[in-house]
Parts: structure tokens; sequence; C-alpha cells
């Protein structure tokens, strides 16, 4: 380890400290606003571990996201609560196993909009079991957890996150994913076993992603299939982590931190044009990057040539 | 391309400059505003946007700005001391999110510091916050929340008030009315049932299957389906093959709506025809083109309480419509028991959340509105369209409520 990485631990290990002790300091509200955007981070960051450096942009983030949370909705009241986020861990596992090794030979659009189908299947076969097999709707979750319990959680698996993100990117396995990255043909000629590396990518961030649905769902009180299934958070994940650069190990969290600050600032200050403010403000994004998120996938493609 | 990017980078720390920047600045201002006492603030989050708005906006939003507006045109909220302050709102959009409902209650909470926090819209939505206004002290008087575990919830949180009652109350009331229209030979025995497989539908077939089949019912249909369903038309010939003659759809305004346009196309008219959430707005008999007479949901009003048509006329006057026959005369009389609290106690919330549970108020729903175990229970839970009112009914007729009219007459 150089004296360069040595100073990077060091100063993230200072900042989380920081972090972790700000709830005993601020008042419960911006709590949650650094409860949401540690939320927000991880996701983006677990998105990108998958989707950066293979490209496939997946829309299925809420899909476990929500499988995350309803777990923690049925199982909350049989067992210990360690053993629910373990539960939610498994099943948001064995999901992204048998949901990669289906899809993860489609390419391009047809993996976007299988992934976004994905989400809807999940949410209306929710339903249809709560309606048809359980008959109820919502469900209660009754935990003992304030705000900053929350936060200290998601904080716990955001340096997780980060740490498996900056494992990959170090070892063996990121070199082949380099080398996919660049060129999936070649690196399968290379000898890379393209379709084992991507299954393991999508299960790793599909696993955390269930895991921030399921420590986030006690906020909530109660839970229903529109609650959590909200397709908004597949989308903020994804422009979060796509503004901020999914290939970057920090990208995601630049992305997250300014637009989630953003989006709270315009639900504070302009509560009756939320929406249109935030329409104005993605065409304003597409307008400084002209060429959107493509070219900057054509440009990371061809190594900065130009 | 590399130009591009730097651009892009540049971009982002400015915007997180603004926002920081913009943030603290908000914050700073808000926190100035709750020191002062020369009025009330008051704050809620409520849903302007998404999927749950158009609820929010039939039956709870109208009421807020209505009770607000009248009390500062008179002067403000009482003081015990007979002073009076003027009323201050901080309103955010929730955006149908329960996520930032969630936040802006503790923004409301911890950041606005403001007096009173009003609920926001649903049952989902009142159960997300109220482990907060119980942890902050705040009163909470879930107003747009139907549960049939509000006796467990004011045990929980004993500064919770439950003001719309449970889907077992709503049915068993219905029940009453079929079973007595039964034994007058007006109606058969079976009942065809259809429900929307979302929380409503749900919760409400969930209560109804077991007490229609307690009162000697045959539920000889029953079926649920989609909330993205627009077509009834197989629906509803299913139903009038089996031949029963209660017709009951748990159903939310679209679905409402198609099925009474629908049933019209298929001159399906049973002797008891009964509506979920739609029926009850003041818009319905224009939907149903005029026939609406003998249609039955949930809510109503009684006609004769002047108080209630005062009610009526004023939300007609300065909202510019119509108030619905259900939910918003209970959210009315919510307010209008904490404006009275407040000018007993002050503003002390555990005071007022003391007095809120024990004391009689008088309100739109008469001079001595009370709550039993922190729930309100004077609500009207049937009520039938009754030359061009949407009435409360009960099968004698009485209490406030008028008798049931049966057989429903054709459409017209």
């Amino acid at each position: 380890m150089n004296m360069k990485t040595l100073h990077g631990f060091a100063l993230a290990g200072v900042a989380v400290v920081l972090l972790a002790c700000a709830p005993l300091l601020i008042s419960d509200y911006w709590t949650g606003v650094l409860l949401g955007m540690t939320g927000y981070v991880t996701l983006a960051t677990a998105w990108a571990l998958f989707s950066g450096p293979t490209r496939y942009i997946s829309l299925a983030t809420v899909a476990f996201f929500g499988v995350g949370a309803y777990t923690v909705a049925v199982l909350n009241e049989v067992m210990p609560y360690p053993l629910v986020l373990l539960c939610a861990a498994g099943i948001g596992m064995i999901m992204a196993l048998m949901v990669g090794l289906s899809t993860l030979r489609l390419a391009g659009v047809y993996f976007v909009i299988f992934t976004f189908g994905l989400a809807e299947l999940v949410r209306q076969t929710v339903s249809w079991w709560e309606v048809n097999v359980t008959y109820t709707m919502g469900r209660y979750i009754f935990l003992p957890f304030e705000g900053r319990h929350i936060y200290w959680q998601l904080l716990a698996l955001a340096v997780v996150t980060f740490l498996i993100s900056w494992a990959i990117g170090r070892s063996r396995f990121g070199l082949a994913l380099k080398a996919l990255g660049d060129d999936e043909t070649v690196a399968a000629h290379a000898g890379v076993d393209v379709t084992r590396i991507k299954l393991l990518l999508f299960v790793i961030s599909s696993t955390i992603i269930t895991l921030v649905g399921a420590i986030q769902a006690p906020r909530w009180t109660y839970i229903e299939p529109s609650i959590v299934f909200n397709p908004t958070v597949s989308f903020m994940t994804l422009i979060m982590a796509l503004l901020g650069g999914a290939m970057r190990l920090w990208g995601p969290l630049v992305g997250a931190v300014p637009l989630f600050l953003l989006f709270e600032w315009l639900s504070v200050s302009f509560p009756d044009h939320f929406s249109i403010i935030l329409g104005l403000l993605f065409i304003l994004i597409v307008f400084v990057m002209p060429n959107g998120v493509l070219a900057k996938i054509d440009d990371l493609r061809k190594g900065g040539r130009t | 391309m590399k130009n591009l990017f730097s651009e892009g980078g540049r971009m982002t720390r400015r915007l997180t400059t603004c926002a920081i920047a913009a943030l603290s600045i908000t914050a700073a201002t808000h926190g100035v505003a709750a020191q002062e006492r020369d009025k009330v603030t008051v704050g809620y989050a409520i849903s302007k946007s998404g999927p749950n708005a158009g609820g929010a906006d039939m039956t709870v939003t109208p009421n807020y700005e209505l009770w607000v507006k009248e009390v500062n045109a008179a002067g403000g909220l009482k003081m015990p001391d007979g002073s009076q302050l003027p009323i201050e709102v901080i309103a955010y959009d929730d955006r149908s999110s329960a996520e930032e409902v969630v936040r802006a209650v503790e923004r409301l909470a911890s950041q606005d510091k403001v007096d009173i926090i009003l609920p926001p819209w649903g049952t989902g939505f009142n159960l997300a916050v109220a482990p907060l206004m119980a942890k902050f002290g705040y009163p909470h008087l879930a107003g747009a929340a139907v549960t049939d575990k509000a006796s467990d919830f004011v045990k929980r949180w004993d500064t919770s008030f439950w003001f719309m009652g449970g889907s077992e109350d709503y049915v068993s009331a219905f029940t009453e009315i079929l079973v007595a229209e039964r034994e007058a030979g007006r109606i058969n025995d079976k009942i065809a049932m259809i429900s929307v497989a979302d929380g409503f539908g749900i919760d409400l077939v969930k209560a109804a299957r077991p007490s229609f089949e307690a009162a000697g019912f045959d539920v000889a249909y029953d079926k649920s389906f989609p909330p993205e369903t627009s077509d009834f038309a197989t629906i509803l010939n299913e139903a009038g093959n089996a031949e029963a003659d209660t017709f009951v759809a748990f159903t939310y305004p679209p679905h409402t709506f198609a099925l009474t346009k629908q049933a019209k196309i298929a001159s399906y008219s049973p002797p008891v025809f009964y509506l979920g959430v739609g029926a009850a707005f003041p818009v319905y008999p224009k939907i149903a083109d005029g026939s609406v007479e003998g249609i039955m949901s949930l809510g109503g009003v009684d006609p004769n309480n002047e108080l209630n048509n005062a009610y009526r006329a004023k939300h007609e006057e300065l909202v510019g419509r119509g108030a619905d026959y259900w939910g918003s005369v209970l959210i009315y009389a919510s307010l209008q028991m904490l404006e009275q609290t407040i000018e007993r106690v002050g503003l002390d919330k555990a005071e007022i959340a003391k007095e809120l549970s024990s004391g009689t108020f008088s309100t739109v729903l008469g001079s001595e509105t009370q709550l039993e175990d922190n729930q309100l229970r004077a609500i009207n839970w049937v009520g039938q369209w009754q030359d061009g009112k949407f009435v409360a009914v009960s099968s004698e007729g009485s209490d406030g409520t008028i008798q049931v009219k049966l057989p429903k007459p054709d459409w017209e």
C-alpha cells in the first residue's frame, strides 16, 4: 500500500467517524437528510458496481430495494432483527442469481426493458400474493428504531460498499473487469469468463441494494407495494450514478450528494413547483452535457482518444 | 470531450455549493421565525403531486385552507387569556412518497419548530408519521385514515386521535341495513361483491366477507380486480349472472365512475347498488349523468343538520367547489376541535392532547362532539343518494340518519 492510498484511507476514516458522530450534534431533521443521502449514495455506488464496468443500465433497483423492505415487513415479528437482515440479503442474493442467470446474456436496450419490467413484475407478484393468499395489504413494522439508528446502519453499509468497490478495482478481478468494459469480445477471447464475472457483480450489487431497502423499511412503520416499489427510486439512483460517473469509485457519491441536497432544497423552498423545476433541471443537465450520457460512455469506450 | 467532463465537474461543484448555501439560509430564517410569539405556526406535509394528490386535494387540503382562512379572517386563534394570534402556515409536498412525508414531519418538528402539525392524507402515511408525532409530542389528529386497529394505535401512541373509523364499522352498518331489507322481503340473500386489489379494497373486503356470511348472506360472486382495470363489462355481466339483489363494489374513484357508466349501459340495476370511494364526491351526479338516486356508498351527511349545511355552503364559497360527503366534514370537525382546545388550554402540546381526549366540543357534527378512547365514533357509516343529496342512512332512520330507500330505482 503506497502513501497516497494510506492518506486516502486516513481521510476517509476521519470522514466516516465525523459522519457517525453527526447525529449526536445535529437536529433530527438533519439526521433525516443525512439518512436519505447515505441511502442514495449506497444505492448509487452499488448500482455503479455492476452497471459501471458492464454498461448494463439496470432499472431493477427498486425491485431489490422493495423486496428488502418487504422481507423486513413480513419477518420483523417472527425473528430477531439481525436474522431478518440476513434473510433479506439471502433473498436478494437468490433473486439476483435467478435474474442474472436468465438475463445477463441480453444486451443493450433489451436489458434495460427487462429490468424495468422486473420491478413491475415483482410488485405485481407481491400484490397478487397478498390479495389472494394472505388477504393483507398493508403490513406493519414496529421496530424501536429512530432516524439515527437507521442512519448508522446505512453508514456502515455504505462503508462496506465502498470497500468492496475499492477492493474489486484493485484485484485481478478488477483487471478482468477493465478488459470486459473495454471490449467484451476481446476480453472473452483473452480468457476472461465474461458471464461469470457479470453474474458475480450483479449479485453483489443487488444484495447491497436489497439491504438498503431492508434497513430503511422500519422508518415507514407501514408498508404496502405502492410505497416500497416506487419507480422513482430506480430513476434517482440511475441519474445520480450517471451524473457523477459510474466508472469511478467516488463517482456515484459525487452525483448523489449534490442531487439529493438539491431535491431537498427544492422541496423546502418550492413545494408547489417541485416537479416543474426538476424537469427544467434535467433539461439543463442535458444541455450542459449536450451529447448526453451516451457520449460519455462513448468517450470512455474510446479511452479518451478525442 | 475532456472539456465537457471538467465542465460537468465544475457544474456539480457549483450546484453543491448553491444547494448547501440555500439550505442553510432557509434553515436560518425558519429558525428565527419560530422564536417569536406573535403568531401560531401550523405545518403540514400533504401529497400535492403523485398518485395520492387526488385524494388529498378532495378531502384534506381544502379543509386545511378553509379553516386557516376562516380563523385568520376572524382575527386568529383564540388563546386562553383572550388574546388572538394569527396562523402562519408552512406546507410541504410529500410527493406521495413515504420517505418524504417522514422527513417533512421531522423538518416541521425539529427545524421549523412549528406549534401544530396537521396530518398527511391516507392510512399509510398517517401511520408513517405516527411514531414521529408521538416522539416529538405533537397531538396527531389522524383524519383521512381508515383503520380497524385504531384502538391498538391509541395504546401505542397515546397522543394520536383517529377520526375516520375502521372497515368493520362501515361494513357492519351496511350489513344491518341489508338484514332489515331481507327481512322485509325486498332483497334475496345473495350478494355480488367486487373489490380493487389495493389498500382500500382489500381492507374492506376482508371485513365484508365474514360480516355478510355471519348475517346469513351468500356471497355468490366475489372478485378482486387490479387497480389499472377500466373495462368492467365482463365483471358486470358475471355479477348479473349471480342473480344477486345486492351489488357491492369496494372501489377507488376511477373504478367507481367507470362502473356507474358501464352499469347504466348494460342496464344492470340491482335493488342495492353500493360503490366505494368517489360516489360521495359532489361531482358524482354529473359523472353519472343525473341518475344517482338510490346509489349507496360510505359516508353521508345529515341534511337536517344546519351546522353541516352552513359548513358546506362556506366550503363552496371559499374553496370554490363543494366538499365531499364523507371525509371532508370529519377533517373539518377535527380542526374545530383543535381550535377549541387551544382556546381552552393554549399551545402546550401535552395539554392539547389531554383536552382533546376528554373534552366536549361544538363542531359541524353536533354541539356535543366527544372522542371515545381517542377515536371519533359519531361517524355516518352508510350514505345514499336521495333527491340529489348524499344523505346518511340507516334501516330505521334515527340519530341524524334518514331511512334508507330501497330498492334503487332503475337508471334514468
